[in-house]
């Protein structure tokens, strides 16, 4: 659980307007992790006491801002969001029954696809318009559903490709092995940290493509995080991984919360959902029914009708059975 | 009338090393290039040999300058026709690609043997004769020498005119620098980035790779690769013909990438030493065959006749280029679980 | 994003779709309308000649026979022509004969339409005449057609008459394409190949007739068949198309697709499959270009502006009476409908259980069979090995512009591509006009990649 104390400042760096107080909290808590990971404090712990409990509500320290999003489909409109804050720091969850236009969502946010109507801002910075692949350099990295790991490269090299603003990674520095040889070995020990960190390090040379389904979302989180992000959008992470991996990725997901980076994750799974999320936005055909703690939300009347009371609270468990076997 | 063997094991050895060969091994590095290492689907790669020697033959023959101007408008006209057709194409799906640069390749062709065109590209009788400044240099011409020959124990294994020597050592000697350059990106970052786009560009831009950009790099690269092989094919036969250029040679150049096994340093040129060596070799052979007493009798059941032998190069091609994609896309000497990796 | 892979899922068995029973019955309409559009020729067996016939268009529009003007067959001979301009140089056998006419013994003030063409090749098969034409015209027809030409309403009519003819028929030479995309997602690169099959296989039946399927098929110096009229040798050149269309999906295209193979990959092999085809094409059929045995050399039909050939037009009515068939059979059978739905979305098709082989496999032999009645059409001009080949360029400008995918599209986009490369004509050299339907695919990609009647989320 270790993490190099580089990579923590810098994401301060990226992120000049991450508050005194969270990372504070960071630095404690990633010297407790590497004692026992279970006994961190949540660093984030009564942010939410005073933030309302309705869709869109302020939050104390905003992150990624979506106003007014419509996405339409031929006449279908499959994402209608009037308002969702993010807080920083925290782990908040997306929750919908399927079909509730949640991936859409996410790639309205990570510039995977256009909307026809609205606003997105990351850090209070507009990122209408902006190209998918300059989102990782604003401290932004997702990862898929269906993993992308890329198939045909090993290990080693999947981790490399998610260091950002790479010299070598230029066609008129390539052949100057010079020129680029320093950073490439910065970012090689990195990966071999993050890989360590991840248990991987005894697959760095293999093909990706021999991993096993949880591997490689173990592998794309891990990826993301070479790009040293301020936020990670995570699409349903524990989708296809058995029972055991899914601990560990729950305690490398808190493990992230706890080193300050922001975590926005789409999940099926209510009891994953519940035990690590520190905010709940809950998604119905394309619009935000409700917010809240994972109390506040399993109370909430609206979402049981919408979600947790109809046949889909029974299937999501189901759900996770078949996921597990796979 | 019997068999000459010899003449069927020395065109076997010749060809296998002549100037096909070479031109063809430096055209599917740059094929290499785009398909292998990018994914990218350039159906149209022959378009780019084409810009490459009409770059050369046109600055001779209707501007009237030096060969050594023309080599570089031909290292600029296929930059430029990279960019004419990646820049709307690379955004949208892999097969688009495809469909534009072979209907590109096909409509250059028509372009170029226009009739309106008699001044600048010779129309459809072509360029010829302008590649003498090329020659003058040749080290291998020596007054009395026709061929060299290399025929130990009396069996000759090679044999090439002069000037076919002098671009052998050229092409042969450009294809090794190809094929660095192209070893030495593919084991930099840059490489690393363009494979992650083979792979999988969603990926590649959640990781913050402009892959766009690297696609049309790779298009320019590959497409400059082919240029120079193109120059190289017309500078050895001293004529540029339209109809050289046929889109059917941008598939025997895929073919020949596949034999070698996609994605791999040296497989262009593995794969163009196999074609060449064996279709010369078959085909000597079957215009030997129908040198015997056996002519009727394949004329009758095969239809096959001096006249028409030539073209079964292309039904064996096509043949071989659908069923290497089939049973065994890695290539001749590729491992097949390499390639089962993909399907999973 | 080039190893999208469809594997062959483990679905429960599809419940089967109801047969095309219209489909066949409007089918079999087809081919007897085809059928009917034509009386059979009487066949002349007793030796072979090179025939022409010289005349030209009087003042009044009537024909005016030219006498005494002097054709030679290479060779063979020369011939004179008589009082109804008349010639016919018997040739001692099959084969090609190049046949010039001598200008200078043309009465004064008669010349040759295209001055160029002193020369035609006639290809004579055996005990069959074989007719040619010497395009002839009066200095005051001369006068008048050099007037129509300058007048650019009278062009106008006339590229717009050649450009409706070219789209109808690409339209049918393109749809196939489409629909195979929409439903498999493979760009089949040898669909160019099925429509010259269905060219030749035209000529072929046209020539030799079903006997000479034997003839062909047994490798002895047998006797090939005589050949049936044109208007069934069509209809049999379309069932040829069709038989292969389904063969290929049946034997390599099902299997590739039950072996999970790459669409990619697919595409490369259907790109073997169209030189293996071309090339063997060229190898039994020659390189040389060849013309229908009947109706091949046609006074063209003054209709208002626009001059057209009686052949074109009968095709082209086809052509329409087909393609507004084929609207009817993808909106109102079962199976068109289960075509749109499997090219709308082959996962939920499947689920809804309908059977998206046998789906596949229809569209298939229907693409095919279009095809290769559109290239029976193209081929009504000249059959050539490679004609298909030839004009791939503009059914992949047609399918891009009208949408990939999409069956209407092709046809919107065939007609559009038609019509604006001839009418390019009055700007540019004819030429090139091919190069304007390039131009037009790369406008297309640059500003609605998704075609004309595409959807934009199937780019993506």
């Amino acid at each position: 659980m270790k993490t190099g104390d580089p990579s923590e400042k810098d994401v301060a760096i990226e992120d000049p307007n991450a508050p005194e107080v969270v990372l504070g909290a960071t630095a404690g808590g990633g010297g407790a992790g590497a004692a026992a990971q279970e006994d961190i404090p949540n660093p984030i712990a009564g942010t939410f006491d005073g933030v309302d409990p309705t869709p869109g509500s302020p939050k104390p320290d905003e992150i990624l801002v979506a106003k007014n999003v419509v996405r339409r489909f031929g006449g279908l409109t499959a994402v209608d969001v009037d308002e969702v804050r993010i807080q920083r720091g925290a782990i908040t969850a997306l929750i919908g029954p399927n079909g509730a236009g949640k991936t859409t969502f996410f790639n309205l946010l990570t510039g995977f696809d256009d909307p026809d109507e609205g606003d997105v801002s990351l850090n209070g910075n507009s990122i209408n318009g902006v190209a998918s692949h300059k989102l990782a350099a604003r401290g932004m990295v997702r990862t898929f559903q269906l993993t992308k790991s890329l198939a045909k490269m090993s290990v080693m090299d999947n981790m490399l490709l998610g260091a950002g603003d790479q010299r070598g990674e230029k066609l008129s520095f390539s052949l100057l092995r010079g020129s680029w040889r320093k950073q490439e070995s910065e970012v090689r020990a990195r990966a071999e940290e993050l890989l360590e960190r991840f248990s991987m390090t005894h697959m760095a040379d293999e093909y990706a493509a021999t991993l096993s389904g949880g591997q490689r979302k173990l592998l794309e989180m891990a990826r993301a995080l070479m790009a040293k992000p301020s936020l990670i959008l995570l699409d349903e992470p524990m989708a296809g991984v058995n029972p055991a991996l899914v601990q560990s990725l729950l305690g490398h997901v808190e493990a992230l919360r706890d080193e300050g980076v922001s975590v926005l994750f789409v999940e099926h799974d209510m009891d994953v959902i519940m035990g690590i999320s520190d905010w709940i936005v809950v998604l119905a055909e394309g619009s935000v029914i409700a917010e809240g703690t994972p109390d506040q939300v399993s109370s909430n009347p609206r979402v049981i009708d919408a979600y947790l009371g109809t046949e889909d609270g029974g299937a999501s468990s189901d759900g996770r059975q078949g996921r597990d076997s796979e | 009338m019997g068999i000459d063997w010899g003449i069927i094991i020395q065109q076997f050895f010749s060809q296998g090393v002549g100037i096909n060969a070479m031109v063809f091994a430096m055209a599917a590095i740059g094929l290499n290039i785009h398909f292998g290492y990018t994914g990218l689907l350039n159906f149209g790669h022959v378009g780019f040999m084409a810009a490459g020697a009409y770059g050369v033959g046109m600055t001779v023959f209707w501007l009237d300058q030096s060969l050594w101007l023309g080599v570089l408008v031909g290292l600029l006209l296929p930059t430029i026709m990279a960019l004419i057709l990646g820049i709307p194409t690379l955004r949208l799906r892999a097969d688009y690609l495809g469909i534009t640069t072979i209907a590109a390749s096909e409509a250059l062709r028509i372009f170029v043997r226009w009739r309106g065109n008699q001044e600048r590209t010779g129309s459809s009788g072509g360029i010829n004769d302008f590649a003498d400044e090329f020659f003058e240099f040749n080290i291998f011409t020596r007054p009395g020498t026709e061929t060299y020959d290399f025929a130990p124990g009396g069996l000759t294994i090679f044999q090439f005119r002069a000037n076919d020597l002098w671009v052998l050592l050229i092409g042969w000697t450009l294809v090794a620098f190809f094929l660095l350059l192209t070893w030495q990106l593919m084991r930099s970052p840059w490489g690393r980035a363009l494979k992650s786009i083979r792979e999988d560009e969603d990926a590649a831009r959640a990781l913050g790779k402009n892959a766009y950009a690297y696609k049309l790099q790779a298009l320019v690269l590959g497409g400059v690769i082919g240029g120079v092989a193109g120059m190289l094919q017309v500078i050895s036969r001293q004529a540029v013909q339209p109809d050289t250029f046929n889109p059917v040679i941008t598939f025997l150049i895929w073919t020949i990438l596949i034999i070698g096994g996609v994605g791999k340093v040296a497989s262009p040129v593995a794969g163009s030493m196999i074609y060449w060596a064996l279709i010369s070799g078959l085909i000597t052979f079957m215009r030997e065959l129908i040198g015997t007493d056996l002519s009727d009798e394949l004329e009758t059941f095969l239809n096959l006749s001096v006249l028409n032998v030539d073209q079964l190069r292309f039904v064996i091609f096509g043949g071989a280029l659908m069923l290497l994609m089939w049973f065994r896309p890695q290539g001749v000497f590729g491992n097949r679980e390499e390639m089962a990796l993909e399907d999973r | 994003m080039w190893q999208v892979t469809r594997r062959a899922k483990s679905t429960p068995p599809p419940q089967r779709v109801a047969p095309p029973k219209l489909l066949v019955g409007i089918w079999l309409i087809i081919i007897a309308l085809v059928g009917l559009a034509s009386p059979a020729l009487a066949q002349d067996d007793a030796g072979q000649s090179v025939i022409t016939t010289l005349r030209y268009e009087g003042e009044d529009g009537e024909d005016v026979f030219v006498s005494g003007a002097v054709i030679t067959v290479e060779g063979v001979g020369e011939g004179v022509s008589d009082e109804s301009g008349m010639i016919a140089v018997p040739v001692p056998e099959a084969g090609e004969y190049a046949v010039t006419i001598d200008v200078a013994t043309l009465p004064d003030g008669i010349s040759l339409r295209s001055a160029d063409r002193t020369m035609v090749t006639a290809l004579v098969e055996d005990g069959q005449d074989r007719r040619i034409l010497f395009a002839l015209q009066s200095e005051a027809g001369a006068a008048a057609s050099a007037a129509e030409g300058s007048g650019i309403g009278r062009r106008l009519a006339q590229l717009t008459a050649e450009g409706l003819k070219q789209g109808l028929y690409l339209a049918m030479a393109s749809i196939g394409l489409s629909l195979i995309y929409g439903t498999t997602g493979l760009v089949n690169f040898a669909h160019a190949e099925m429509v010259t099959w269905g060219g030749l296989a035209t000529y072929f039946f046209n020539f030799y007739g079903l006997a000479g399927v034997a003839g062909f098929l047994a490798p002895l110096p047998g006797p090939f068949g005589d050949g049936v009229n044109l208007v069934f040798a069509v209809v049999l050149g379309m069932i040829a198309g069709g038989a292969l269309g389904f063969l290929l999906d049946r034997v390599l295209f099902r299997t590739l697709r039950r072996q999970g193979v790459s669409l990619i990959a697919q595409m490369v092999i259907t790109i073997g499959l169209s030189i293996v085809m071309r090339y063997l094409f060229l190898y039994f059929f020659g390189g040389g270009p060849r013309s229908f045995r009947d109706f091949s050399a046609q006074q063209a039909l003054q209709l208002g502006p626009v001059q057209l050939v009686p052949k074109d037009i009968i095709a082209m009515s086809i052509s329409i009476g087909v393609l507004l068939m084929i609207g009817v059979l993808l909106t109102r059978t079962q199976m068109g409908k289960a075509m749109r739905a499997v090219s709308d979305n082959r996962d939920l098709a499947e689920s809804s259980g309908i059977d998206v082989q046998r789906v596949i496999s229809t569209v298939w032999i229907f693409g095919a069979a279009a095809a290769a009645l559109g290239g029976a059409f193209f081929a009504l001009d000249q059959a050539k090995w490679d004609f298909g080949f030839r004009i791939l360029l503009l059914i992949f400008s047609a399918v891009t512009l009208g949408g990939l995918g999409t069956a209407y599209g092709a046809l919107l986009g065939a007609l559009v591509i038609g019509l604006v490369i001839n009418l390019s004509t009055l700007v540019i050299d004819a030429e090139l006009k091919n190069m304007v339907a390039l131009l037009v695919m790369v406008l297309v990609l640059m500003f609605r990649p998704q075609g004309l009647l595409g959807r934009a989320e199937r780019i993506g």
